[in-house]
């Protein structure tokens, strides 16, 4: 996984509610064996047509998003089905950060172990970076070693909240299975006492 | 100290605990299916890895299995898909329940029907409808691939102590009211973000006088609520059950198991973070008019109006899901014509609601103007329908009886419903193309299915006749 720490970018706003992951990757591009591959079909119904032309009133379509690293949505971002081919395609469509008032669960945790980094900003800051962003492309810059977002058009701070060990993860770009597998000793104790 | 079930089970499975990071909790079981396993097992191999604990892993094929000719995969993708699935099991050891084995079905159908899913225990899946499993008083939730593949190599997971939340469904439900519209009001009531970080208890007098069955359907859509998980205390209920099914022990070793298992409900006086309740008398059959299980009503009512919501952004939400639904502010629900019926998936598709849809449809025929298909949630199900005749029931009055799997629920086999048309579905997700690019759907409970498949469009089925002997 690769480690993340400092990303600058144009943020991409999509200014939606309760956005799930049947939206972010749908069902008929789950049946690839692979992790990789997945960016071009992200969104797909809603950035392409039933013919398959891009629809030019998605944000994903206007060029002046284009490269974006950071994408900005409304509450609830990732809600509904497990499948980790959502931050699969998120983050090989080249967005290496998620900013939202809130996530679902499973798609929050999944983020993590995929090396893209998913921030909770207040209903207010998120309203202004999604009304500003969509009138001006805004410059973020993020940094999760200090738990901040900054504004590039009005040099506000946002501060963030994350725990410290997926802080952690991230930053180093750590394989969990492996720090998982120091604590052998343990499971294999919980085990023993457990089969008595 | 008094306390939750949630908190027992967590707090037994816990390894190990530190400060500055979550616990590692121990998984009892491992279901797992072809869509989101193929990537994990590819980890493994490339790491070198072995599964920890095989016997604890149990597999079958259910996304993909087309439902009719069960013989041939049409789609040369997911036919790759179920044969590197097979071919995991194989190489490390997993027993798997493949396409035409007798034991086949949606994976949270099967889990229960053979016994393995257990109070106490905890359970997890590559499938958000995995909360299925607490009805059992079990702690189900649903993972990502990495976290599939951390389990099958560890057998644990690092995760966050959630919080609990009750929902108390008070009071007795009326006639013609399912467990489906029970939380289908919670949803549209309490909201489709309210469980987030929580793992729900479901009690009160509504959700105690449920079926195992019932029960199960009720947390299998705890998910659509945001929450962990969902779960029921065991009881007598979840005991009998239990009696006799293959992986539950029996003789006397069962009733300590049993004894142990209803030690395992939740304290008198334990506190939760937060508890809702609901009245079961006041609750209707439910209709979803929107892109999300919280956008529904009684079938009494109608599509909201933009007016009745104060935020611009609930009116924009509004206004997007009728225009994907082809819909109009203000429609009674009861005026909403279908073209299909799909009666399956791991929320309704167990032989109670097999037979309550049959109930329905006895001796009455399919509009012309719908399609209408059963899909029996296992193999399982599906034999011990046929023994009843459902099957015949359905035929006759012309439905189509297909073989198990996920079907049009998801729409990821041929089952798809086409763009701009309608389908009531006893699933669990309405979102935009679920059952089919540009397909618009209704969640209902199978009754509400069924009463729907013969009138051509929603009906109230506490009006329905048969109802009413």
């Amino acid at each position: 996984m690769e480690p993340i720490n400092v990303v600058t970018s144009i943020m991409t706003p999509l200014d939606r509610k309760n956005v799930d992951t049947d939206q972010i990757i749908s069902k008929e591009f789950l049946k690839r064996i692979e992790r990789t591959g997945f960016g071009k079909y992200l969104f797909y119904h809603w950035r392409f047509d039933s013919e398959g032309k891009a629809n030019t009133d998605f944000v994903l379509n206007d060029s002046r998003f284009e490269g974006s690293q950071i994408l900005v949505a409304d509450e609830n971002f990732g809600c509904g089905s497990s499948r980790e081919h959502a931050p699969w395609a998120i983050l090989d469509y080249g967005f290496r950060v998620v900013i939202a008032p809130g996530f679902a669960d499973i798609f929050y945790n999944n983020c993590f172990k995929n090396g893209i980094l998913p921030i909770r900003l207040t209903q207010n800051e998120i309203d202004s970076l999604l009304a500003d962003g969509q009138k001006i492309p805004v410059e973020l810059t993020v940094n999760l070693e200090k738990q901040t977002v900054t504004r590039k058009d009005t040099g506000a701070i946002l501060p963030f909240n994350i725990d410290p060990y997926s802080r952690q993860m991230l930053l180093n770009g750590w394989d969990e299975i492996s720090l998982t597998f120091q604590y052998e000793d343990q499971i294999a104790a919980y085990e023993e006492r457990m089969a008595r | 100290m008094v306390k939750t079930i949630i908190e027992k089970v967590w707090d037994r499975h816990v390894v190990t605990e530190e400060e500055g990071k979550p616990d590692l909790l121990y998984i009892d079981l491992h279901l797992l299916h072809e869509v989101t396993s193929p990537q994990a097992f590819e980890g493994l191999r490339l790491a070198g890895r072995k599964v920890r604990r095989p016997e604890r892993c149990y597999a079958t094929m259910d996304h993909n299995v087309p439902t009719r000719n069960i013989e041939t995969v049409s789609d040369p993708t997911a036919q790759k898909q179920m044969t590197t699935l097979e071919k995991n099991c194989e190489e490390f050891g997993i027993e798997l329940a493949h396409m035409t084995h007798p034991d086949q079905g949606i994976v949270h159908i099967i889990g229960p029907e053979l016994g393995l899913t257990q109070p106490g225990r905890t359970i997890v899946c590559g499938d958000s409808h995995t909360s299925t499993h607490g009805a059992f008083g079990a702690i189900a939730f649903g993972i990502g691939t990495s976290e599939v593949e951390h389990v099958l190599s560890t057998q644990t997971l690092w995760q966050n102590r959630p919080k609990t939340m009750e929902v108390k469904i008070f009071g007795k439900l009326g006639t013609g009211v399912t467990a489906k519209d029970v939380i289908l009001a919670v949803i549209a009531k309490f909201g489709i973000d309210v469980g987030t970080g929580h793992i729900i208890e479901f009690t009160g007098e509504a959700i105690r006088n449920l079926s195992m069955e019932e029960r199960m359907t009720i947390c299998n859509m705890s998910i659509e609520a945001g929450a962990k998980a969902g779960l029921i205390s065991p009881d007598e209920t979840t005991v009998e059950y239990l009696r006799g099914r293959r992986h539950v022990p029996d003789g006397e070793e069962f009733e300590a198991v049993a004894a142990e298992w209803l030690s395992l409900a939740t304290d008198e006086g334990a506190v939760y973070d937060t508890t809702l309740t609901l009245d079961a008398a006041a609750i209707e059959p439910y209709v979803t008019w929107g892109t999300n299980p919280a956008m529904g009503t009684g079938i009494s009512g109608h599509v909201p109006y933009a007016s009745d919501y104060a935020s611009p952004s609930d009116k924009e939400a509004l206004k997007k899901a009728i225009t994907y639904m082809g819909l109009e502010e203000g429609m009674p629900l009861s005026d909403i014509s279908i073209q299909h019926v799909f009666i399956g998936s791991c929320t309704n598709a167990r032989l109670s609601d097999l037979r309550a849809a049959a109930a329905i449809v006895e001796g009455q025929h399919v509009h012309p103007s719908v399609t209408a298909i059963v899909v029996p949630g296992s193999r399982s199900v599906k034999r011990l329908a046929e023994q009843e005749g459902l099957d015949e029931v359905f035929k006759a009055a012309g439905f189509e009886w297909r073989e198990s799997g996920c079907s049009m629920c998801l729409a990821m086999n041929d089952d798809v419903v086409p763009a701009g048309e309608r389908c009531a579905s006893t699933s669990n997700r309405n979102f935009e193309g679920r059952q089919g690019a540009g397909a618009r759907t209704h969640l209902v409970s199978p009754a509400m299915a069924a009463a729907a498949a013969i009138a051509g469009r929603f009906t109230d089925i506490r009006k329905v006749p048969v109802l009413q002997d």
